[in-house]
This record gives C-alpha cells, structure tokens and sequence, in this order.
C-alpha cells in the first residue's frame, strides 16, 4: 500500500474516529430516549463512511455502495421500532427519561 | 483537491458534535440531517453517487422526519425550563469538543500502518446494478427486515382486543 | 434445496398475512408450527449430502449457502426451540389480536437465524444476524409492560453498538481483502501476518459478536431483556436467538476465517472462564426464578466459549454439542418457569413452594433438565461438558479445566437451590388450588425432557452421526 493511499486512509480513518467518539458519547451521556437514539444515528453515519472510503481505496466501489445501501435499509428498520418502543414508553409513564429506565438494576 | 476532503471532514465532525451538544432536541434532529447532507457530499466525491443519493434521501429526510414526529408526539412538559436545561446539558457536554479536539489532535499525529499486502485487482468492475445479481441474500434479507419492522410497528402500537 | 430454509418460512410468512380479513391467526400458527419441526425431523433424518443438491431452486436465487455438520446440528436446535416457542406462545399470548403478530415474528426470527447458519459471507452475517435482532426486539416488546420496554430498549441499544463494531470490522476487512466471503477474507488474514488493522478488525468483530451472544463483560442486557420478556419469547430467545446469532457466529469464524490468532484463543478461554464465573455467582443470589436462569444462560454460554478457546478438534465439537444440549435444557426450563408463571401469575421463588405434588409434569422435567445442566450422567449435559474439561485438559490449561469442574458444583447448586423453592417444601396458602399446566405447556416440557435424556444415553450414536462431521471442519 503506497503511501498516498495511506495518508489519505489516514486522514479519513480520523474523521470516522472523531464521529465514532462523538456518537459513543452521546449514548453515554444522554438523558432522552430520543438522544440516545440520534447518538445512534451518528455511528452509523461513522461506519457508513468508513465502507465507502474502503471501498473506493480498494476499487470496490460497487460492492461498496451495495452495502451501504443494504445497512441504510437495516438502520431504517431498527429505528422505526426503537421509536415505537420509545412511543410505547411514553404512553405508559408520560416521559422518555433514560434514569427511569434504571430502575430495574441489569 | 485533497484540501476539500478535508474541509469536509472537518464540517462532518462539527456537524456530529453539533447533533450531540445542542440543547433543543428538535435542533439534534435537524442537526442530524445536516450532518447526513455532509456525508452525502463525501460520497459523491468518493464516487458513490447511487449510495450518495440513498443516504441523502433516507438519512438526511426521512429519518429526521420520523425523530421529529416522535419529538413531537413526547414534547416535555416543561417549556419555561429549558434554560436551566440548556445550562445542564452545557454543564455536562462541554467535554464533547475537549475530547473530539484532543483526539482529532492524537490522530493527526499518528501515522496508520498499511503494512499488508494489496488486495487482488477487481474481477468485476463494472456498474452496480450488474452486482446486485451477486448480491441476492442480501436483496432477500433487506424485504425480510422491512416486513420484520412493519410487523414489529404493528405489533407495538395497534390497540389490543382482549380474545 | 439450501435456499428452501430461507424461502419456506418467508413463503408462509407472506401467504398467511395477505388476506385482509382476521381469521388467519390459527392457521397461521399451525403453519409455523409444522414448518419449525418438519425442520427439525428432516434435518435429522436426511442427510447434508441431500440438503446440499442443486435443484431449480439456486438457478433462481442464487443466495451461495453451503450446509455442513455444524449448520445441521444448529438447523435442528433451531427447529426444535421455535416449536417449544410458537406451543408455548399459543398458550400464554391471551391477547388474540398479538397471536397474529407474535407468530409472524417468531417466522422472521427463524428466517433470520437459518440464514445465519448457512450462508458463506460476512456482510450477509451481518444482515442475518439483524433480521434475528430485530424481530428479538419487538418480540421482548410485545406485551409493552415497563420491564419488558426496558429490557428491549437495552437489548436494542447494545445490540446497535455491536453491530457498529461489525460494520467497522466489515470495512477494515473489505481494505484487507476486497472481498467479504469467508473464503477470501480468510485468505487475506493468513497472508497479512501481524499488520494491526486486520487484528483490530477481527478483535472489533469479535467483541460485536461477544456482545450479542451475551457474555461477560458485555452481558449487561441479557438478564433484563430475558426475565421481562414474555414467557414464549424467553424460551426462544435463550434457547436459540442468542445462540445461533452471535456463538455460532464466533464458531464459523474462528474456525474458518480468523484462525490465525494464538492471542484469540486466549481472548476466548479467558472470557468463556469469567461469564462461567459471574454468571454462577449471580445466580445464587437470585430471587426471580427468569432472572436467575438468565444469569445460568451466560454461565452455560460461558463453557461453550471455553470449548471453542482451546482450538481443538475436541474443542470446537464440545462447544457445539454444548451449545445443542443448552438450548435443548435451558427451553426446558424456561418453558418449566412458564408454566409456573401461567398458574401463579408470578416468577418471584419467595412466594413458591411445594409445587411438586400439584404440577408434577413440570416439576419432573425441571429436575431432568437441573440435573442435565448441571452435567450429571448419564443425561446429556454430562457428556458435552465432559468432552470440553477433556479438550482443556488435552490442551494443558489444567486451570481453566479445575474451574470449569468447579463451577459445575456451583451451577447444581443454584439450580437445585431453585429447584427445592419452587418445587419442594411448604405450599403457601394461596397456592393449594394451582393445578398441573394446560398440555400446551406440558408437551413442549415432555418433549425436551426425553430429548436430553435420550441424547445422553445414546452417546455412541450421537457422536458418531453429529459430533464428529463437526469435529471434521477444521
């Protein structure tokens, strides 16, 4: 692998890094349901860039593509019900507060 | 043209770390698609313009779109408290930028090893609709997992009938 | 003939909910139903060499999946706890209008873990693998109770952050090798030697996977999502979801893709020996009775990770025998607390006793499946983890063999501890009505219970037609 190549991976690699690290930061810290799910959100945004930029240093830019495509398709379906069980929990105790979701020790 | 990628890189940060540190959640939202358009705009420099197209269109519209309704439908109860809130939610994400500015700092700083050996040049270069034809689990998979979240929506929010 | 065990359940999943009016519930579920053991029986009885024969079907759709000893062995444990699942689901979902929805999604569960467990390729993984997950979710969710929300929102979260591990260990591996085949993945592993970012790549994946199957330290979802969910989903999702998702993922690829590693071994050993630690632990202190057969789940997985760390032939068909006779004994025993459950109303153990005389079915079987968990002869629990200690010892880890016997004794010692409140002692005085469980609850109990006793008492057969075709892959 030339060194163009790497230093262009690099600084890429960097910026998914810094998404990653803003995204596990927000599922830590967050207090609403709702956040805890655009925390989500962000680290599929990361990942996603991550398979492009492989794919394009590799060549592979179909194959790429294919597969981010098929992970928006997944991330749809998962958000859909996680916003149906944060709807479901609001209906049954009127809030979306992460801390009343640690009652119950795990 | 690297220093436009890089700019890019830099705006999909800040718009990450926008979408986690604001205060008003529907602002997250908006910031999310925001950041979405970003990354569009890296796809369709990196030569991906057909999954470029997909994330615009999903993650920077109807994603948004859903959160917002959802925001909507669980407004918290407090209006006039939002600025202690907002004092809150500074309090406890100011480490956020620290943190991304130290990292990004670390990581300019450190060279990544490519130490391995190239990968075969590809056998099939041709467009993506040729390699869907190779892709037919994963066609398969994508229907089942969006039946499995119309049933999954069916099954959390219709109204039960005692039977 | 592979691509049926993907398109019959979709086809039955499509068939029974097109029509628009409601009495399709029934039907429904007698087609789930004859389709989960029909795949169970025909796994059995034919064999790979007759599942594996080209037909009209793969001209078609050509999915590239491939059926070995270890699928078969993972395609009849599937069949077997979606059956216990969906009888015991018909009796405990009350509500009619969920029994619909509730069927349909255990059918996108089977679709996703069969795929899981045939196809060659780690995108598809990925995908299968979520199909599972996300059926899981909503099936934790179903009854929309406080706990069961919670546990699904802490499942689903998790279960995200695993699968970003996956993805990015997808992406680094795409850069490696080009290519997301296990053939060519594997390939490029062994010609990349120490380079970081394939090893960071396959640790990434490999914890994504830790995670999802539920071990320590990544445990933190699994009592919660298994206690608070409804009776039917706890016997699915212990029996089989975990497992054939996220361990037999690790199986198939450190045996087939990452086997360069010395330090994943280790990785293994290492974290199979602590969920058998902290899942014991744990579970002697329960008074939930779902609750503590969780915490018994991650220390029964723990010595399935243990067999598969030592990397021996021996090993690996150690694990994967364990891992058919947990799923076979922890449904029992979930499908036992469900019937508890359905007549009391209530899984808390200080308020049980003296059940025996009134539910002896089920107390009968429990203790079949106590004593098969806790690996005494000549049931069948006794024999997997007789050959995994024997792995370990062949191996030389003389300490992680001591343990594994150590915590045997633990593991009769919590189970009998539960098995003596529920089931022995003084009968409180608002129980002296219960009466044995519907034949709904009863029949997938009788059924497990004569499985795990004849698999241990036939040993010779089962090892010869199962366990060494497994053996055989590496």
């Amino acid at each position: 692998m030339d060194s163009q190549t790497a230093s262009l991976f690099s600084i890429f690699l960097s910026g998914v890094l810094l998404t990653l690290i803003a995204g596990f930061y927000c599922i830590l810290t967050s207090t609403n349901l709702i956040r805890v799910l655009i925390g989500l959100e962000v680290l599929t945004k990361g990942v996603m860039l991550l398979i492009i930029v492989a794919g394009s240093i590799v060549g592979r830019m179909a194959l790429a593509q294919a597969l981010a495509i098929t992970m928006i398709i997944i991330e749809v379906a998962v958000i859909v019900v996680a916003v149906g069980i944060v709807l479901c929990v609001h209906k049954y105790s009127g809030s979306v507060d992460t801390r009343l979701l640690r009652n119950i020790k795990g | 043209m690297n220093n436009l990628d890089v700019m890019l890189l830099v705006a999909l940060v800040a718009s990450a770390v926008i979408t986690v540190m604001t205060a008003r959640l529907l602002h997250s939202a908006i910031a999310l698609a925001l950041t979405s358009a970003v990354l569009t705009i890296l796809m369709f420099r990196l030569n991906a313009p057909l999954a470029g197209v997909f994330e615009l269109s999903v993650c920077a519209g109807l994603i948004p779109a859903i959160l917002i309704s959802t925001i909507s439908l669980t407004r918290r109860l407090t209006p006039e408290a939002l600025e202690t809130r907002r004092k809150e939610l500074l309090r406890r994400f100011w480490y956020l930028p620290v943190i991304v500015l130290l990292a990004g700092i670390a990581l300019a700083l450190v060279r990544v090893p490519l130490d391995f050996p190239a990968p075969p040049p590809a056998a099939v270069g041709s467009v993506r609709e040729v390699l869907w034809n190779l892709r037919h689990l994963d066609l398969v998979g994508q229907i089942v997992i969006l039946l499995g979240g119309a049933f999954g929506v069916a099954v959390l929010v219709k109204e039960a009938k005692d039977g | 003939m592979l691509p049926l065990f993907i398109l019959a359940p979709l086809a039955v999943l499509l068939l029974f909910n097109l029509p628009m009016h409601r009495p399709t519930q029934r039907p429904t579920w007698w087609a789930a139903l004859l389709l989960s053991v029909s795949q169970a029986v025909g796994v059995t009885v034919a064999p790979v060499s007759f599942w594996g024969q080209s037909t009209v079907l793969e001209r078609f759709f050509a999915f590239g999946l491939t059926m070995d000893g270890l699928s078969r062995v993972l395609l009849l444990t599937i069949g077997l706890v979606v059956a216990a699942a969906l009888l015991v689901g018909r009796q405990t979902v009350t509500m009619r209008d969920r029994q619909g929805g509730f069927t349909s999604l255990v059918v996108i569960a089977m679709i996703g873990m069969n795929g899981t467990v045939l196809l060659s390729d780690l995108f598809s993984l990925y995908v299968f693998i979520e199909i599972t997950s996300v059926s899981s979710f909503v099936l934790v969710a179903m009854n929309r109770d406080p706990d069961g929300l919670e546990g699904a929102f802490k499942y689903l979260i998790l279960s995200a952050v695993a699968t970003i591990l996956m993805i990015g260990s997808v992406a680094l591996l795409l850069l490696v090798s080009g290519s997301t085949g296990f053939g060519a993945v594997a390939s490029a592993l062994k010609g990349s030697g120490h380079a970081a970012i394939p090893r960071i790549a396959v640790g990434a994946f490999v914890c994504g996977l830790l995670i999802k199957g539920g071990l320590v330290p990544f445990h933190g979802w699994l009592p919660a999502a298994y206690s608070a969910a409804p009776a039917p989903v706890s016997v699915l999702l212990a029996g089989v979801a975990t497992k054939a998702s996220g361990i037999y993922a690790l199986v198939r690829l450190t045996t087939s893709v990452f086997t360069s590693s010395a330090s994943l071994n280790e990785t293994l050993l290492l974290v199979g020996t602590v969920s058998i630690v902290v899942g014991a632990v744990a579970a002697l202190t329960q008074t939930d009775m779902k609750r503590l057969l969780a915490y018994s789940s991650i220390s029964q997985v723990g010595y399935i990770v243990l067999g598969l760390g030592c990397g021996s032939e021996l090993g690996i068909a150690g694990a994967v025998f364990h891992l058919f006779n947990h799923a076979v004994f922890k449904s029992l025993l979930f499908v036992n607390s469900a019937a508890v459950e359905r007549r009391l109303g209530t899984t808390d153990m200080n308020r049980m006793g003296g059940l025996g005389s009134r539910m002896p079915l089920t107390s009968i079987t429990s203790a079949i499946a106590t004593l098969s968990t806790a690996g005494i002869p000549p049931l069948a629990g006794f024999w997997s983890k007789l050959i995994i200690v024997l792995a370990l010892w062949r191996g030389q880890h003389y300490a992680y063999a001591g343990i594994a016997v150590l915590f045997s004794v633990v593991t009769l010692a919590y189970l009998l501890g539960m098995h003596r409140r529920v089931f022995f002692g003084k009968t409180p005085q608002e129980l002296l009505e219960i009466r044995e469980a519907d034949w709904g609850l009863v029949l997938p109990a009788v059924a497990l219970a004569v499985i795990t006793v004849a698999v241990g008492l036939l040993i010779p057969l089962v090892f010869n037609t199962f366990l060494l075709p497994v053996g055989g892959i590496l």
